[in-house]
């Protein structure tokens, strides 16, 4: 081995350059992407930029509890969803998934009409917690906690 | 790092490891699985439907798990030219692959109660959807470089297994783009339950989550082993033919 370097160390630290750069270019398309693949959009995010009226959108927020009201006819409902800065009424017709309860996380496919979210469908969010139903009684609290950490 | 690199050696220490592997992981995940089915409470909010928790979870890692095992192999392959490492790679892609197909079969008949679809596009979703066909890619690419150096049109210089290196190297850019698609990114999926040190899930389902894991992880290695030992023999019976022609 009279060279100053030994192949083996060649290879790692051109491997080692190869790498650092393709974690750039991944971190960098990821960066770029950071809205574009959001899969939907905030409550604070529609009240700053209101998307144009029946453009199709997503919403995700956190069902205010207490907001949640069925019509007369027994399949519409509105509620409130919202986040620490914003909130936006609500209108679904169907049949909501089992998850979808006041206090937790709901995205919800629709367009803005007048000031209100239509939505034609409505999927639930599960947050992070796994609790068993014995330990019910702190879910008033927990769901709070949640919302709180909500963005 | 070389102590391992003599096959002979190697496969001493895995005509006995692999069936304890195998045999404990087998005890362990089915263990885990049994007590997760039967002894589990049901979830707040979902459920029953939390059981797929035991399976979905341990799958989604060790689908991970794979590539990683795969890229680190890699890396070795190509920068010390360990002649374990690259059948390491390719003895991994395949359980990985099945691991990443458990992960995304399980999760969709999970989203489908819970969120109310069976699939979404969303960030957690789509990179690991992505991670599925990535190991398509390298278990054909890993197939079709091993038949090239069998047939001898790649003039034994392992160029078609330093492609393949270099295949699993460029895909693991997509394994912390997964992990962190959740927290990038506004997603369905909901975000990690379990972070450095920290836990979300309650220790009733949390113990048989993680031996479940550790039970199917066991699993994993007793396969890489088992298929390192299949890719040796293959390799072997090869070179003995080749010498037999010559003959």
């Amino acid at each position: 081995m009279t060279a100053a370097i030994k192949p083996k160390h060649q290879r790692l630290v051109l491997l080692g350059i190869a790498l650092v750069a393709l974690i750039g270019a991944g971190l960098l398309a990821a960066w770029a992407l950071r809205n574009q693949a959001a899969y939907f959009y905030l409550p604070k995010d529609i009240v700053a930029e209101p998307p144009a009226p029946g453009r199709a959108v997503r919403l995700g927020g956190m069902v205010e509890t207490g907001s949640l009201k069925t019509a007369p006819d027994g399949v519409t409902i509105d509620f409130i969803v919202g986040d620490d800065k914003a909130r936006v009424p609500v209108r679904f017709r169907g049949i909501t998934p089992d998850l979808f309860v006041e206090g937790s996380g709901v995205v919800a496919e629709g367009r803005m009409q007048g000031g209100t979210f239509v939505a034609d469908n409505l999927l639930a969010k599960h947050d992070e917690n796994y609790v068993p139903r014995e330990m019910a009684e702190m879910t008033a609290a927990q769901a709070k906690a949640t919302v709180a950490e909500t963005r | 790092m070389h102590g391992f690199a003599n096959p002979a050696r190697f496969l001493r220490i895995a005509r006995w490891l692999t069936p304890l592997l195998l045999g404990l992981g087998l005890l362990l995940a089915g263990g885990a699985l049994a007590w997760g089915l039967t002894q589990v409470p049901p979830d707040r909010l979902m459920g029953d439907t939390v059981r797929i928790l035991f399976i979905h979870v341990p799958a989604a890692w060790l689908g991970m798990a794979g590539w990683t095992t795969i890229a680190v192999a890699s890396l070795v392959e190509l920068v010390w030219r360990h002649p374990l490492a690259g059948i390491a790679a390719r003895a991994a892609a395949v359980p990985g692959c099945v691991f990443t197909a458990i992960c995304l079969a399980t999760g969709s008949i999970w989203a489908r109660p819970t969120w109310g679809d069976w699939w979404v596009w969303d960030g957690r979703l789509t990179s690991f959807l992505v991670l599925l066909f990535l190991y398509f890619g390298y278990i054909a690419l890993a197939g079709a470089a091993q038949k090239d150096a069998i047939e001898g049109s790649g003039a034994g210089s392992g160029g078609g297994s330093r492609i393949t290196a270099i295949f699993g190297l460029v895909g693991a850019i997509n394994i912390p783009i997964i992990n962190r698609s959740v927290v990038w990114w506004n997603s369905l999926h909901q975000p990690p339950s379990i972070t450095a040190g920290k836990s979300a899930i309650d220790p009733e389902f949390l113990v048989p989550l993680l031996i479940a894991a550790l039970g199917f992880s066991l699993l994993f290695g007793g396969v890489v082993l088992a298929r390192m030992r299949t890719l040796l023999a293959e390799i072997q019976t090869e070179a003995r033919l080749r010498r037999k022609a010559l003959a």
